[in-house]
């Protein structure tokens, strides 16, 4: 999910404020698909994310390209209206009311020692390790990979040795939607989906991606796990309904010493 | 030059809105104009649709009631004050003579202020917020408990309970959303525990973030507390969060005691299927052995199947009664008639639990009680008070990990 | 008179005739328009103090709501525990966002926060603030401040009591206020000094102009700005929920009005409320006129339009509508 978002913006530098709400349009498609074809979720991970690689893919060229030059409030702008249709278009479809799957194991844990481990978010992480590290070596060991790369590092480098940038940038937009809907089929494993999820996880993006770093994968990592434990132990020493407040406290702290993030590089 | 044509545009704007005025439609006399408000879509869209469905059935069984029809106008809250607002004004503007409305204590304050100063009355469905009906306002009603109501009668049912099923947990854990809602009970918990004896004793209060996603620090403290029960005011996706929680972390309470949303949904059944059963909650209900209660329940079974009858439904519905009855009384579509007949209003065979809806001078029905339901293979059970149940408690609850 | 220099007259004969029109316009508007104006001036209000830091000084907030819920709170506490009027209230208001906008400028440019990461941070501040007001339990956390509502017989303007024509011809009011504030703000040499900074801030720095200093008083005036709005929409509605007015949806809200409209200009934001608020209605009466009771169609085809307007006209309306009109002149 983060991945996601940082992979989106360090190559193409569009904040994607429709994310959450791409990942609401994933978690849909796992229901509808988990409950036509009987199937695990995580199992239809990758067509889940094929197929938003492609919503990613058209939603890039049709829509956002035309915007890459544009100011910051413009691209906002075009994304705000973009989570707003998807939201309602799925308060439509499918109703307000809250919608999950039922796995085998589902209400799994396993039990090391003192610690009560959650099976399913054991499983979810798992496969979270798995894409990331796919991506990784997409991006350091293929040719498509370094164009991309180069493109993000030096835009008219990239142009002047020939690289379609067009058609790279659609590429990447639609690799960080991949990542989101990997990222939904995952999450549909642990909670339930309502339209309205959207914005509350477009948000927790951004905090994970700036902490960890805009741009840097590992950041993302690092980023999103920082955020678990500062709200986990936030909730145990303090009110547990407070606990968001640290990781918004973190981040400023983030934002004020290091902007661009813990493992991000310095741009200009 | 800018300046000069920007004026010309917006004047143009200014005179079109002006010979534009929106026309007052008379309603016909044999029908009662009712704006219904509802936050439909936005993030209460589940609650206010389903809110939605008591309206829809509403109509079938006023008519075999004997009472005059309404004509329902619909309008969309969005779940925002500021739409509540604009829509109430709008509904009045086409004619609405009565409002019925909104769910959510905001937009309800929104709504109850306009129906004030246009002088048309207001019939709060639900919305638990003590405030509303300390205001002084003439033109304002409801017919839903308080939360410290709710809180009075959860504990008092509570007792029946545990002398009923011959059990009772020594301590509890007492778990609340940090909304409006949450706060509202959590505050008034204490302070009304004390006028009871209750045989537990409360070791732990933790409120959590009502957005929250993931709750499982939350249930870890609790476990950890060592308590045999828990005590919740949740809505529904926190309350299908815990329970995974619950069976995840291995804690099998005695008992669930849930004095709010979440537990009972019919989302919250079909989603957890059998880990559903066994918690009880303690809300404002319907008394099944009611006349009306039966004649509601056929209604809704015929209209929606797969829907359990429930709180939204029945005070929804309820809201209607008082305005269609009024109606009747009233003879009249005068705002100002119908507010006094509404104050007038004495219906004994109704559907919620207690004896049957009046108001004070405050314009609340204080005469409301809840009722105590149980989670039963997917059906739900009135257990408490007696007098308005179908069946008995069963406690200690069914520990998850032998379902 | 300075400020009226180089307006020419017709411009200002038009302006006092919209004026006029808006003075007018509660004797002839049922309570549903003129609840709708009231929310047109609020917006185009709130707008403008928007544009203040992002249009004129170029620095993104997406965090306003930030703003409107302190001066609303700050108002709204005084007023419920000391019996204080708003119009000293407001005093307490202005102070404390002008406060809070000056601590976040003064770390944001310090530390040399910028572009999206301003943004980012602004919402950050105004998350940190919803749920620390959550938590807050002088003005009675999440359960909600109410403000106790007199019966409305008279208007009672020192206490922010009475009708809905008072409140709109308030808003009226600071509407115009703020648009003369702005404009003389953009022919005051401090005007074109934010305009540098937006355009390069570079640039403007190495020309000698204290970037530092300008976009600090951008920010704090615009806080300051917004608290006002906040004190208004506190008294109108008469209850604050923490979850409803610093959620990051008030602050997209509110700044969709000035984009719509046309960033940077003294305009843009009143067309643009004008545009956001009639449009959202407009949308809402077409799904009645075709007897569509599905909830979310409405939002769909709002969001539609939207992103037809950002994408044919990147300037917003109000430029576009200024161009074409020159072209006929």
């Amino acid at each position: 999910m983060a991945l996601g978002l940082s992979v989106i913006f360090g190559v193409v530098r569009v904040v994607n404020f429709a994310h959450g709400e791409m990942m609401t349009v994933a978690m849909y498609l796992t229901l509808v698909l988990v409950s036509a074809l009987k199937l695990d979720p995580l199992v239809l991970l990758a067509p889940i994310a094929a197929v938003l690689f492609v919503f990613g893919y058209l939603l890039q060229l049709g829509l956002i390209n035309p915007f890459i030059n544009r100011p910051e409030h413009s691209q906002f702008m075009l994304l705000v209206a973009v989570a707003l249709v998807l939201v309602n278009a799925q308060l439509i479809v499918f109703g307000p009311d809250a919608q999950g799957i039922r796995t085998a194991y589902s209400f799994d844990s396993f039990q090391l020692g003192p610690l009560i481990v959650d099976a399913a978010k054991v499983y979810a992480a798992a496969a979270a390790l798995v894409v990331a590290g796919a991506l990784f070596a997409f991006f350091r060991f293929t040719l498509l990979g370094k164009s991309i790369r180069a493109c993000a590092d030096n835009y008219q480098g990239a142009l002047v040795v020939g690289l379609n940038v067009k058609r790279l940038y659609a590429l990447t937009f639609g690799l960080g939607a991949a990542c989101v809907g990997a990222a939904g089929a995952m999450l549909m494993v642990v909670i339930d989906v309502t339209p309205t999820l959207g914005p509350a996880y477009t948000l927790l993006a951004f905090v994970i991606v700036i902490t960890g770093g805009l741009g840097s994968m590992p950041g993302a990592l690092l980023g999103g796990l920082l955020i678990g434990l500062t709200e986990a132990l936030g909730g145990v020493l303090f009110v547990p309904s407070a606990k968001s407040m640290f990781a918004f406290a973190l981040l400023v702290l983030v934002l004020l010493f290091r902007p661009q993030g813990i493992l991000g590089k310095k741009t200009s | 030059m800018k300046r000069r044509q920007f004026s010309k545009a917006l004047a143009a704007v200014g005179t079109f809105s002006l010979v534009n005025p929106v026309g007052i439609v008379r309603a016909q006399p044999r029908s009662l104009k009712v704006g219904v408000l509802l936050p439909r879509s936005g993030v209460q869209a589940g609650i206010g649709q389903d809110c939605h469905r008591g309206v829809q059935v509403a109509a079938g069984v006023l008519k075999e009631l004997g009472l005059p029809a309404l004509e329902v106008m619909n309008g969309d809250t969005e779940s925002n004050v500021d739409v509540a607002r604009a829509r109430a004004e709008r509904l009045i503007s086409e004619g609405a003579q009565l409002l019925v409305g909104a769910f959510d204590s905001g937009q309800t304050t929104a709504i109850a202020q306009v129906a004030e100063q246009r002088g048309i009355p207001l019939v709060i469905n639900i919305a638990a917020a003590p405030p509303i009906t300390e205001q002084g306002y003439k033109f304002v009603f409801r017919n839903f408990p308080t939360a410290p109501m709710i809180l009075g009668d959860a504990f008092a049912n509570q007792l029946e309970v545990f002398s009923a099923a011959g059990a009772a947990p020594k301590s509890c854990v007492f778990m609340h959303v940090n909304d409006t809602f949450g706060v509202a009970m959590q505050k008034g918990f204490t302070g009304v525990m004390s006028k009871f004896t209750m045989p537990y004793k409360v070791v732990d209060t933790i409120a959590y973030d009502p957005a929250a996603r993931d709750l499982s620090v939350e249930v870890a403290k609790a476990k950890a507390s060592g308590a045999e029960a828990l005590i919740m005011v949740s809505r529904l996706n926190d309350a299908i969060l815990i329970t995974r929680e619950l069976v995840k972390q291995r804690w099998s309470p005695m008992a669930v005691l849930s004095m709010g949303p979440g537990w009972y949904e019919d989302q919250y059944l079909k989603t957890l299927g059998k880990l559903s059963d066994g918690p009880l909650s303690f809300v404002p209900w319907y008394d099944p052995n009611k006349k009306l209660s039966k004649q509601l329940e056929g209604a809704h079974r015929k209209a929606f199947p797969d829907i359990n009858l429930n709180t939204n439904h029945i005070y929804t519905f309820e809201a209607l009664l008082v305005a269609a009855d009024a109606f009747k009384r009233a003879g009249s579509t005068d705002p100002k008639a119908l507010a006094d007949a509404i104050r007038a209003t004495d219906i004994k065979d109704n559907v919620s639990t207690g004896p049957g809806i009046q108001f004070n001078a405050k314009g609340q029905n204080d005469k409301l009680k809840n009722s105590a339901i149980q989670n039963r293979g997917g059906k739900l059970v009135a257990v408490a008070p007696k007098a308005a149940s179908n069946a008995k408690p069963e406690l200690p609850m069914r520990p998850y990990d032998k379902r | 008179m300075r400020l009226l220099e180089g307006v020419p007259r017709r411009g200002l004969i038009l302006l006092a005739a919209l004026l006029v029109c808006l003075i007018a316009f509660p004797l002839f508007a049922s309570g549903y328009l003129l609840a709708v104006g009231f929310l047109i001036l609020y917006y185009a209000y709130v707008g403008q103090a928007w544009n203040v830091m992002m249009g004129f000084a170029g620095q993104l907030s997406l965090g306003h709501s930030l703003y409107v819920g302190l001066g609303a709170y700050a108002a709204a506490a005084l007023y419920v525990h000391f019996g204080v009027s708003p119009w000293i209230g407001l005093g307490a208001s202005i102070v404390l966002c002008a406060l809070a906008g000056a601590v976040i400028g003064l770390l944001a440019f310090r530390f040399g926060v910028s572009g999206v990461y301003f943004a980012i941070l602004t919402i950050a501040f105004a998350e940190f603030a919803r749920i620390g007001f959550d938590h807050f339990a002088w003005v009675r956390g999440s359960s909600g401040l109410f403000l106790p509502v007199a019966n409305y017989t008279e208007n009672d303007l020192w206490n922010l009591r009475g009708s809905p024509v008072m409140f709109y011809y308030l808003m009226l009011a600071l509407t115009a206020g703020a648009f003369v504030l702005c404009h003389a703000l953009l022919r005051s040499r401090m005007g074109y000094y934010w305009r540098a900074i937006r355009e390069d801030p570079d640039a403007a720095q190495s020309l000698g102009v204290n970037t530092f200093r300008y976009k600090m008083v951008a920010v704090v005036l615009s806080a300051a700005m917004t608290s006002l709005a906040g004190v208004v929409f506190a008294f109108y509605y008469n209850n604050l929920f923490p979850e409803q007015i610093f959620h990051i949806s008030r602050s997209i809200e509110l700044i969709l009005g000035p984009i719509i409209g046309g960033i940077g200009t003294l305009v843009g934001p009143l067309v643009g409320a004008l545009l956001i608020t009639g449009l959202a209605e407009g949308m809402r009466e077409l799904m009645l006129q075709l007897g569509i009771d599905v909830p979310g169609v409405k939002q769909v085809f709002y969001g539609l339009c939207l992103l037809l307007v950002v994408m044919f006209l990147p300037d917003g309306v109000w430029p576009a509508i200024a161009r074409r009109l020159r072209l006929h002149a």
